[in-house]
């Protein structure tokens, strides 16, 4: 008897335990809005799509603008935990690339890039989502322009956290002086790994993959 | 002290000293051989008979298993040989009730035709036609000595001619009429030989039947008997028997298994939609675990199935419960397993429509060209869905099976692990018997390792004694080393 009553708490709480351990993901990708780098939303969108594709229901994908001031709910443009049932997951999904499609045309651009601001914003939702692997997807040229007055010199929390950085362009001014270039990347890395994330660059998108199954 | 100083402490010589030192040693160990001795034969005696009990009671135990498995194996032969035995003589019943019983009406009919037949055969016989009575006096008339040209006698004989004429005609006319109504009669008696041919024919048949289920009988008593008087071609037969039922169930159970992981296939994925498709249980996807659960309550449900229908005999609760409540077990059980069978048809219709649906989707994100994928998925893929649904539905039923060779499994199991561990028990006494020997040889060796160190001693002694070192006598504890009686004794 005393064997039964163990067998059967071990199942009730092997249930409970999977709550407590999730096997769920967790997608969360930055749209650099800012300047020219617009015209490189297109790309993001096929990138959104082949993301939407690859996740599976109980996953959790949002995608949010980087603008002036990108540590808030209104600068996410989409986001979806998908239902349990594979049909209506496939519904959701489709409903998310109508929003992301109707986002790409209408989108305007901003002044400043509030890279942190977003990421800030990115650890909130996925802690706040509960879920098991945590990627924050950043589709930007990694230049921060913070407007006058605001305040990112933050140390960011991103244990358990992999910040991948998708298709950062070089810049004009990179070109002249590539230097900068790896100095922006740098000063990023150092800033992830010092919040206990892991950091990854990837500008062939085939490689994209691999980050998102893994 | 150093060693250095004891080493030299007879004398600063260091020959001398070591000479001193190997002659105090010897005789030491001269003085010690009597104990020595008897140390080595006690701690390799001890060895040897822990070994040899250890050996002996494996050996013991191997026996009576050997024993049981033969005990199982007579017992499992009889019951299955009774069990044959017990359908045979159901099949002669069946014969006898199905086939003799209708023997009486069969022998009344054969009597019937038989009498009809010997009716029709006397009503048939051939029956001359009488000569008529007044022949004699035409004959009489015939002989009158007249003139031939007498016209009166021309126009009596002319007369009498034509009567004779006539009648002979009508007489004619009636055998005729009488051999045309035998012929009729014998005509008719064809069927009936016939029918009676056909009759016998089924007799034969029947009785045949009857004997060859009879000699099948004569078999399978004479293959009782054999495993009654527990005889060694009986049991060899059953053990032969039993194995290969063993891996031949074993490889039936194999494909069942394979059988099986096709049914999960094909409804774990649509349980997502029914349990949650990313929920987990103990570290597998309670989708994954609700399927397996359908799959083994339809396993389950045909082994209530086969038992209730008294195919097979795992459960002797079942095979002993009245008959009309084993009925509605049967019911019951195949009820259950319609129902199921059915939703495992819906599940893999569901099945194709969320693949068809996934594709879809996949390829509208990746290629943005959904309606057109989706009305070419639809017109081809009715063939797979029907199919799909179609295994959805009879693999439940031919799981049912499963109950027959998971039966000859476990019974035969129960011998082939039975053979198993004799084999182990065997092997581990062999080693233990293996063990003992060669603490006994041990011994020997070390006891004449240590005469070999005071050879110098035992020859002294050997020369004042005037006798054969004592190492070659045997000591007191009748431990003698080069004795190889001993040795055969231990290897026997």
């Amino acid at each position: 008897m005393k064997y039964i009553a163990l067998i059967l708490t071990t199942l009730l709480f092997g249930c409970d335990s999977g709550k407590e351990l999730p096997t769920t993901k967790g997608v969360y990708m930055l749209l650099d809005t800012s300047g020219t780098y617009t015209q490189e939303l297109v790309k993001a969108q096929h990138l959104i799509n082949f993301t939407l594709a690859k996740l599976n229901p109980g996953d959790t994908f949002a995608v949010a603008r980087v603008d002036t001031a990108s540590f808030s709910e209104k600068d996410i443009v989409a986001k979806v935990t998908f239902d349990d049932r594979p049909s209506i997951a496939n519904r959701q999904k489709r409903q998310f690339r109508e929003k992301i499609d109707a986002f790409v045309k209408g989108v305007k651009s901003s002044g400043y890039t509030d890279i942190t601001g977003g990421i800030l914003q990115a650890v909130e939702y996925l802690n706040e989502a509960g879920v098991g692997k945590k990627t924050v997807l950043i589709f930007s040229d990694l230049k921060e322009e913070l407007k006058e007055g605001y305040n990112r010199d933050i140390p960011l929390q991103l244990d358990g956290f992999n910040v991948v950085a998708l298709n950062v362009t070089k810049l004009r001014s990179d070109n002249i002086d590539p230097r900068e270039y790896m100095d922006r990347l740098q000063a990023w890395e150092e800033r992830v790994n010092a919040g206990e994330g892991t950091w990854r660059v990837v500008n062939d998108m085939e490689r994209l993959e691999s980050i998102i199954l893994d | 002290m150093s060693l250095q100083e004891i080493y030299l402490l007879w004398s600063e010589n260091a020959a001398i000293s070591a000479t001193i030192w190997l002659v105090l040693l010897m005789t030491l160990t001269y003085l010690a051989r009597e104990p020595m001795h008897s140390m080595i034969h006690a701690v390799t005696s001890l060895m040897k008979s822990a070994f040899t009990q250890a050996a002996s009671a494996l050996s013991d135990v191997e026996q009576r298993l050997a024993q049981r498995n033969t005990e199982v194996l007579i017992a499992e032969g009889r019951e299955a040989s009774e069990h044959e035995i017990e359908r045979e003589f159901e099949r002669i019943n069946n014969i006898v009730a199905k086939d003799l019983a209708e023997y009486p009406t069969l022998h009344r009919k054969v009597n019937d035709v038989i009498t009809k037949l010997d009716e029709d055969y006397k009503s048939s016989a051939d029956v001359p036609p009488e000569a008529p009575g007044w022949a004699k006096a035409v004959d009489a008339v015939a002989k009158i000595t007249t003139s031939k040209n007498d016209p009166m006698v021309g126009d009596i004989l002319e007369s009498i001619h034509g009567s004779m004429e006539k009648n002979h005609e009508k007489t004619l006319e009636s055998y005729r009429l009488v051999s045309k109504e035998r012929h009729m009669l014998l005509k008719n008696m064809r069927p009936a030989w016939h029918g009676m041919n056909k009759d016998l024919k089924q007799v034969d048949q029947d009785v045949n039947a009857l004997l060859e289920r009879a000699q099948v009988v004569d078999r399978q008593m004479e293959h009782y008997e054999e495993i009654i008087r527990e005889t060694d071609t009986a049991k060899k037969t059953l053990s032969s028997s039993s194995l290969t039922q063993f891996f031949v169930a074993g490889f039936v159970l194999a494909i069942a298994i394979g059988g099986a992981m096709i049914n999960f296939n094909l409804i774990a994925r649509p349980m997502q939609e029914m349990v949650g498709g990313s929920s987990n249980m103990m570290g597998f996807k309670v989708a994954n675990i609700a399927a397996l659960v359908i799959i083994l309550v339809e396993v389950a449900m045909g082994l209530f199935l086969m038992e209730s229908l008294r195919i097979t005999r795992l459960f002797p609760v079942i095979g002993a419960m009245k008959d009309s409540m084993r009925i509605k077990m049967v019911f019951i059980t195949f009820g259950i397993l319609f129902m199921l069978a059915s939703v495992e048809a819906g599940l893999a219709y569901m099945r194709e429509i969320l693949a068809q649906d996934d594709a879809a989707l996949r390829a509208s994100l990746l290629n943005g060209s959904d309606a057109m994928n989706a009305a070419s998925a639809v017109s081809d893929r009715w063939i797979t869905t029907a199919a799909q649904m179609g295994m959805g539905f009879i693999l439940p039923f031919a799981l049912v099976f499963v109950a027959i060779p998971l039966e000859s499994f476990i019974h035969s199991s129960r011998t082939v692990l039975g053979i198993a561990a004799v084999a182990s028990l065997r092997a581990a006494s062999f080693m233990f018997n293996l063990l003992a020997n060669s603490a006994h040889y041990a011994g020997l060796m070390l006891t004449s390792l240590y005469d070999l160190l005071i050879f110098i001693p035992l020859w002294i002694e050997s020369k004042i004694k005037g006798t054969a070192p004592k190492a070659r006598k045997k000591d007191k504890h009748g431990f003698n080393p080069l004795d190889t009686q001993s040795m055969k004794e231990v290897s026997s």
